[in-house]
């Protein structure tokens, strides 16, 4: 155990830690949209982070360039299919949940209808 | 040999993470959460892929896999979405 992994394994630990937020958020938060706020970010940064402590951990080999692209495609494509999914979700019809309703409409929690 | 006990513990914890989704996938109110679920799972499989290479010392191997995985888990997002935007709210 060389003086690299202590790093490397913060890293890891944190980057483990984000996914299991981004899970948690999966599950509690009231409609879509802020679900795919939580796993839209939380799970990119934490896929990003254990991959980096992975390049830390491998060192400079042709194994870790290939970590590192994956770790640039992930970063690059996890948010845009997020975001085609939003979008297909509000032209699909879902409407946004507040806490209050925005002009005295009755409150709708989409989370709740049928 | 501590680092190979740490990945051992941080796989069996992600193997843990990988299944709370599974819950938005099977009782998700929409159609939308349904794909968000999977595509999430999709995305956090990988990152196992890549600790079970490392824990069985074959990553030249498991990064491959891992590559794939990821472009098949976009396109895959992304054909999803495609279907989605052809569909509206309610009808069958």
């Amino acid at each position: 155990m060389s003086l690299v992994h202590i790093p490397a394994l913060l890293v890891l630990a944190a980057g483990s830690f984000f996914l299991l937020v981004g899970s948690i958020g999966l599950i509690r938060f009231p409609d879509f949209y802020s679900r795919c706020h939580a796993t839209g970010k939380s799970d990119t940064l934490g896929v990003m982070l254990v991959i980096f402590g992975l390049v830390l951990i491998e060192g400079l080999t042709l194994n870790s360039a290939k970590l590192l692209l994956i770790l640039a495609f992930v970063g690059l494509t996890n948010p845009a299919a997020t975001h085609a999914l939003a979008q297909a979700a509000f032209r699909f019809g879902l409407k946004p949940w507040f806490r209050k309703p925005p002009s005295g409409r009755p409150p709708d929690r989409p989370a709740e209808e049928s | 040999m501590f680092e190979h006990s740490f990945f051992v513990i941080l796989a069996s914890a992600l193997t843990v993470i990988i299944f709370i989704p599974l819950y938005r996938v099977l009782a998700g109110p929409h159609l939308p959460d349904r794909m968000l679920g999977a595509g999430a799972i999709g995305t956090k499989t990988m990152v196992l892929i890549l600790l079970i290479g490392f824990i069985f010392d074959r990553l030249e191997m498991f990064v491959d896999i891992t590559l794939a995985y990821a472009m098949l888990n976009f396109i895959g997002t992304i054909a999803m979405a495609k279907y989605l935007s052809s569909r509206r709210k309610g009808k069958p």
